[in-house]
C-alpha cells in the first residue's frame, strides 16, 4: 500500500455559473519516504492537486487515502487530526506576522492542545534544525525569504508529521537561496524519512531533488516515472516542453534555424568520452549545437544536447544511430518542443 | 475663575471619559462579535452563510442610517425602560452602545477582512478549526488594525456624547450647550471645546501608539 493513493480525483469550480475543470481523472501513487515532484505549467491544476492530498480541497469526485485511510470519509475533527499529521509549506511563507519564530512553529503544537513549555523546547529543537537557532526571537518582518520559508519548515515539522507538502515553495525565491531550501527538504527527507511531495513549474526543482515525477497538464495527469526516466525520455508534449525550459528564459529553439533537431541525454559513463566530435569526425559533417546542459539528477551527472542536424537525410540516419551506438538516448524534437 | 465653574468642568470631564469609554467597552462586547460574525458569514469568510450576512448587514444598515441625534431621541422609551431614567450619563451610554455596535461590527469585519488568506490556509492545513482561527489567526494577525479601528471609534463616541449634551447627557457637551448656547458664556465654551480637542487628541496619540507598539511587520 502506497502511503499516498489518488484515485481518478476530479475537482471541478463553479464560478459564475461556468464548470471549470481543475482536475479530471487524476490517479497517482506516492510511496513512503519517497520526494516526489508534481510539475506542470501554472494554471494545469497542481495547486488543486497538493491541496486534495490534505483535503483542503474537497475532490467532486475520486478518493484519496492516506496510509489507506480514505480521507473523504473522515468527520471534521477526524480530518483535522490528520492534517496536524500532514505538514505543508507555501510560496508565500504564510508564517503569522505578529508572531515571533518560536510562536509561528509553536502554532501548530498549540492546536495539538501540547503543553506551552513542552512545544517550546520542541521548537528549539526544530529551529536548531532548520538552522535558526539565533532568530528565536525574530518576527518574521526581519527575516529573509530563505529564512522565512525555513521558519515555515520547522512550523510544517512542529507535529512530526509523516508527509510534507510543498506548493510552489522555492518560487518565490532567488537561485541560491532556492537551492539551500532544497538541501534542507533533501536532508529533512533523508533523516525523517518524511514523504515529500513538491509542486512546482521548474524543471530544475524536479531534477534537483525529486526521485519520482508526475506531469500534470490542464488537469490531467500526462505522465509519471522515475526523473531521470523522464528526463532522458520524456514521452509527452508537455514533459518535453518543460524540459526545454522556455519559460526559464532559455533562447527559444526555433530561432535557431535547423532542418532537423535532436535532443540527446548523457549518462555518467558515456558524459566522458569525446561523443560529439567523434560523431563528426565520422559524419564528416558539421552539426549545430543549439543548447547544451549538464544537471545533477539524484546524485549522477546528467547532461542534455539540443542538435541541429544536417539536411542530408543519409546523413542524419547516420549520425542518430551512431549516437544510440554510444549508448545516449536520443529524442526528436518537433518545432514547438 | 469661580470655584463652582471649576468643580463643574472637572465634574464635566468625568463624566465624559464615563461616556466614551462606558459606550465604546460596551460597543465592542457587542461590536466585535457582530464583526466577527460577520466576517465569517460573508463571502469570503470561514463559513459562508448568506442568509445570515444578508440579515447582520441589514440590521447594520439600518441602525447606521440614523443620524444619532434622532436615534437618541428615538431611544428615549428604550433608555428608560433599561436604566430607569432618559437622561443623565449612564442614560446616554444606551442610545451611543446601539449606535456604536454596528459601527464598531464594520470596522471589526474590514479589519479581520485584511487578513492574509494564505495564512489562514496554512492554519488549516495545521488542523486548526474556525474557532482557533479566529482566536488564534485573525484577531492576532488583525490586531493592529483592530486598535486603529478602536481609536477611530473610541474618537467618533466622544463626539457623540458630546451631543448628548442637547438632551440633558451630561458631560463636557452638555456644559457647552448650556453654558455657550443658552446663557452666551462663550469663556465657558471655549473652555470645553478646547478640553474635548485635548481628549481627542490624547485618545488618538496614544490610541496609534499602542496599536504601532504591537505592530511587528515593520522593524
Amino acid at each position: 500500500m502506497s502511503e499516498i493513493e489518488i484515485i481518478n480525483l476530479t475537482k471541478r469550480f463553479e464560478i459564475e455559473g461556468h464548470s471549470v475543470v481543475a482536475l479530471d481523472g487524476v490517479s497517482l501513487s506516492i510511496e513512503k519516504g519517497d520526494i516526489f515532484g508534481i510539475i506542470g505549467m501554472s494554471g494545469a491544476g497542481k495547486s488543486t492537486l497538493v491541496r486534495s492530498i490534505n483535503y483542503l480541497e474537497k475532490p467532486t469526485e475520486g478518493r484519496v487515502l492516506i496510509d489507506g485511510v480514505e480521507m473523504g470519509g473522515l468527520t471534521e475533527a477526524e480530518l483535522r487530526k490528520k492534517r496536524s499529521k500532514i505538514g505543508m509549506i507555501f510560496q508565500n511563507f504564510n508564517l503569522l506576522e505578529q508572531k515571533n519564530v518560536t510562536d509561528n512553529v509553536c502554532f501548530p503544537l498549540e492546536i495539538a492542545g501540547i503543553k506551552k513549555k513542552e512545544a517550546r523546547k520542541r521548537a528549539k529543537e526544530l529551529l536548531g534544525l532548520v538552522k535558526l537557532g539565533d532568530k528565536e526571537k525574530a518576527y518574521p518582518a526581519q527575516l529573509s525569504g530563505g529564512q522565512k520559508q525555513r521558519v515555515a519548515i520547522a512550523r510544517a515539522l512542529a507535529t512530526d508529521p509523516q508527509i510534507l507538502l510543498c506548493d510552489e515553495a522555492t518560487s518565490a525565491l532567488d537561485p541560491q537561496t532556492s537551492a539551500s531550501i532544497l538541501e534542507l527538504i533533501r536532508e529533512i527527507n533523508r533523516k525523517l524519512g518524511i514523504t515529500v511531495v513538491i509542486i512546482t513549474h521548474q524543471m530544475s526543482v524536479v531534477t534537483d531533488v525529486c526521485r519520482n515525477v508526475a506531469i500534470i497538464d490542464s488537469g490531467r495527469l500526462v505522465e509519471t516515472g522515475p526523473v531521470e526516466a523522464i528526463f532522458a525520455n520524456p514521452g509527452s508534449d508537455a514533459a518535453k516542453e518543460l524540459l526545454a525550459g522556455k519559460k526559464e528564459g532559455y533562447i527559444p529553439v526555433k530561432t535557431l534555424d535547423a532542418g532537423r533537431r535532436i535532443r540527446i541525454v548523457f549518462r555518467e559513463n558515456s558524459a566522458y568520452e569525446p561523443v560529439i566530435a567523434n560523431m563528426i569526425l565520422k559524419a564528416g559533417v558539421p552539426v549545430n549545437i543549439l543548447k547544451a546542459d549538464t544537471r545533477n539528477i539524484g546524485g549522477k551527472a546528467v547532461g542534455e544536447m539540443l542538435l541541429g542536424l544536417p539536411e542530408d537525410e543519409a546523413k542524419q540516419e547516420e549520425i542518430i544511430s551512431g549516437l544510440k551506438e554510444a549508448g545516449l538516448t536520443v529524442t526528436e524534437v518537433s518545432e514547438n518542443g | 475663575m469661580d470655584e463652582k465653574v471649576v468643580e463643574m468642568i472637572i465634574k464635566g470631564i468625568g463624566e465624559t471619559l464615563y461616556m466614551t469609554l462606558g459606550s465604546v467597552i460596551a460597543g465592542y462586547v457587542v461590536g466585535l462579535p457582530l464583526g466577527i460574525l460577520l466576517y465569517v458569514s460573508g463571502k469570503k469568510g470561514l463559513k459562508p452563510n448568506f442568509v445570515l450576512y444578508r440579515i447582520l448587514d441589514f440590521i447594520c444598515n439600518i441602525i447606521r442610517s440614523i443620524p444619532f441625534l434622532i436615534l437618541l431621541i428615538l431611544l428615549i422609551p428604550f433608555t428608560r425602560a433599561v436604566v430607569g431614567q432618559s437622561y443623565g450619563s449612564t442614560a446616554t451610554i444606551v442610545p451611543l452602545v446601539i449606535c456604536a455596535a454596528p459601527y464598531i461590527a464594520r470596522v471589526v469585519e474590514s479589519s479581520l477582512s485584511e487578513v492574509d488568506q494564505g495564512v489562514i490556509e496554512a492554519a488549516r492545513s495545521m488542523g486548526a478549526g474556525n474557532f482557533r482561527i479566529i482566536t488564534g489567526v485573525l484577531l492576532v494577525e488583525a490586531r493592529t488594525s483592530l486598535m486603529t479601528g478602536f481609536t477611530i471609534t473610541t474618537g467618533i463616541l466622544l463626539g457623540y456624547s458630546a451631543m448628548s449634551g442637547t438632551v440633558g447627557g451630561g458631560g463636557l457637551g452638555d456644559i457647552a450647550v448650556r453654558y455657550g448656547y443658552y446663557r452666551w458664556q462663550t469663556d465657558i465654551m471655549l473652555i470645553t471645546v478646547v478640553l474635548l480637542i485635548l481628549i481627542f487628541q490624547i485618545i488618538q496619540t496614544v490610541g496609534m501608539k499602542v496599536s504601532a507598539h504591537f505592530d511587528h511587520r515593520k522593524r
